[in-house]
């Protein structure tokens, strides 16, 4: 039973990071309609960015601070924040696929350097022992995970709700307006491409801030944790749960993840272990068979957007 | 060296402008970046390796490693996957057309349709590399200094001949004169009285033909994998956006640009950013001149 008790507990922590990173990208996609398909290389900013400023430091690095778990937070989001401002600054004004392309090669080359600059980020062999927040207070490891969901529902909760305040606001109203009609927005005077920018750097920094919690739950960080199949994840999380709702985006992360974790246990039970390439692969296919399903028969998703109809529309 | 950098670049180029024809015909025709496109070289390859399986890869016939076994794989390889492509097409998005979904709907599809082939492969074949034929080759010096195998010189002649004809065919061909009214305009081309169901369909069978044998090349030089197709799919866009979409010699042109970035980028950054050249040259020519080299204003 307690083994059970503290699988749900590591699931449910790691189901809230990813949640974290699909409201970032519905804030993205769902809200202003850019499409970033480079949602691994933020996270590994994020991720790396947290893991280089709070590790004790090492005469082989670079980096390793050993500073506080909070500064390394908040250093995580403002470099990712910084990445996707210089980012945006390049590519916003490109249209659709050519940002996913470009994002996308974004990506790609923020892991060659994970991998590569070896002595800022330790190569292939990553970055281990990075210290976990307040981990001595806790005698056991499933005492820890505790702890650290009720932190991660906390992070969650605050930034849902961070989130569908800003949305409702007159800012949120203008990245609606400018998702659904580019010119009508800046015949309103409103500049398409710094809310554009805006909106693409805040999300991003959502996402540096979901890679700082993951490596500072799992104390260890290794770019074979960011390949591109993650993206193709969380895009899956947000089609599901329904773009343009937070709460269908917190719903895909769970209900995606939940399928790759129990498919992955029940092929772990059933496929004898030296097929395991082919059991990991049945697992990806499905993810692949719910998005494709997804887009054909449901395209709203789980609980898509609301429509918002103005107060004075009956006027 | 640099001279067989650039030899080198020249046959990656060769290989990735083949792929690249495909992904301008997604862009331009189908109007979507087709994110799957590269699982049709993968395909390609592992459905020639099928057939070269039963038939053997053939004896050597001159100076190859194969003999016209692989020939025939190869053809079989392009007809099987312009079949893969078309019913991708026909199961997925088609119907994403017709239900009149978001234009970027189609890209989402496309990376869950990449998802499914890649891992249909692994579930097949494995995670291991697999080789068309085992036999040894030894390099013949060309030119002065710069050395390459029989099957890569015959691998560039191929990729010529193949290029030749599609540019005939995309000239005088009624299909292909139709498939480029579609990238005008499709709503003209309608007007015109161009079935374009048809010329979709054509487009798929023809992009996947050709990525196919763009993939049995990869696979020759020298090995296959799950993810051959995958690695190369930044490539393959850099290519056809560099050359401009508006035509086959741009995807040529950019392939091979991109071939050669690739191969010379090892004496500026180093091996290990190998493939994040075709990314730089991207970011360039989206940032400087975004409708590609030959491609036109709009």
């Amino acid at each position: 039973m307690i083994g059970l008790f503290s699988y749900l507990v590591f699931f449910a922590c790691i189901v809230l990071i990813l949640g974290v990173m699909t409201l970032g990208l519905n804030l993205q996609w769902g809200y202003t309609g850019l499409f970033n398909a480079g949602v691994v290389g933020f996270y590994a900013i994020g991720a790396y960015a947290h893991a280089i400023l709070v590790t004790a430091p090492q005469p082989s690095l670079i980096g390793n601070f050993g500073l506080p778990w909070i500064v390394g937070i908040a250093g995580a989001m403002a470099t990712s924040a910084l990445a996707a401002w210089i980012i945006g600054l390049a590519t916003i004004r490109l249209r659709g696929d050519y940002l996913a392309i470009a994002t996308f090669g974004i990506a790609t080359t923020i892991q060659l350097v994970t991998l590569n600059w070896d002595s800022l980020t330790g190569g292939a062999q990553g970055l281990p022992a990075i210290p976990r927040p307040l981990s001595t207070w806790f005698g056991s490891p499933l005492g820890f995970n505790l702890f650290y969901l009720g932190l991660l529902i906390a992070v969650v909760g605050l930034v849902y709700w961070a989130l569908e305040r800003i949305l409702r606001s007159p800012w949120g109203r203008v990245l609606k307006a400018i998702r659904e009609d580019e010119t009508a927005a800046i015949a309103l005077g409103k500049s398409a491409q710094s809310f554009r920018l805006q909106a693409f750097v805040l999300g991003s920094t959502l996402m540096g801030l979901a890679g700082a919690l993951y490596v500072s739950f799992i104390g260890f960080v290794s770019p074979f944790d960011f390949l591109p199949i993650l993206t193709f994840q969380i895009w899956a999380m947000l089609i599901v749960g329904g773009s343009g709702n937070n709460r269908g985006a917190l719903l895909g992360a769970l209900a995606i993840w939940g399928i790759w974790a129990a498919s992955g246990v029940l092929i772990a039970k059933l496929v004898p272990p030296a097929y395991a390439a082919q059991g990991g692969a049945i697992q990806v296919i499905l993810i692949g068979l719910l998005l494709v399903t997804s887009l054909l028969f449901r395209p709203r998703g789980l609980i898509g957007e609301v429509p918002v109809v103005s107060r004075h529309a009956d006027d | 060296m640099l001279a067989q950098s650039l030899a080198d670049g020249i046959l990656t180029g060769a290989i990735i402008a083949l792929g690249a024809i495909g992904v301008s015909f997604g862009l331009q025709i189908l109007k979507f970046a087709n994110f799957a496109h590269s699982e049709l070289l993968t395909w390609g390859a592992y459905l020639a390796l099928v057939f070269v399986a039963f038939a053997g890869p053939g004896t050597p016939t001159a100076e190859l490693s194969f003999g016209w076994q692989m020939m025939a794989a190869m053809l079989l390889a392009a007809v099987l996957t312009g079949g893969l492509a078309w019913l991708v097409d026909l199961l997925v998005f088609r119907r994403l057309r017709r239900t009149g979904a978001h234009p970027m709907s189609l890209v989402f599809a496309a990376f869950g349709a990449a998802l499914i082939m890649r891992h249909v492969i692994v579930l097949i074949w494995g995670h291991g590399t697999h080789f068309y034929t085992r036999e040894l080759q030894i390099a013949i010096e060309v030119l002065p200094g710069v050395r390459m195998l029989p099957d890569q010189i015959f691998i560039l002649g191929l990729t010529i001949v193949i290029v030749v004809c599609l540019h005939l065919y995309l000239t005088y061909s009624r299909t292909g004169m139709a498939m480029r009214a579609m990238a005008e305009s499709p709503s003209l081309a309608r007007a015109c009285g161009i079935e374009v169901e048809s010329v979709i369909r054509w487009t798929w069978i023809l992009s996947g033909g050709l990525a196919a044998m763009a993939g049995v090349f990869l696979g020759l030089t020298p090995q296959l994998h799950p993810e051959m197709g995958f690695s190369l799919l930044l490539a393959l866009f850099a290519a056809s956006i560099l050359g401009g979409t508006g035509s086959l010699a741009g995807a040529v042109v950019g392939g091979l640009l991109v071939g050669l970035a690739e191969n010379l980028s090892v004496y500026f950054i180093g091996s290990g950013y190998k493939t994040a050249m075709p990314f730089l040259v991207l970011l360039l020519v989206l940032f400087f001149r975004p409708q590609g080299l030959f491609g036109e204003k709009s």
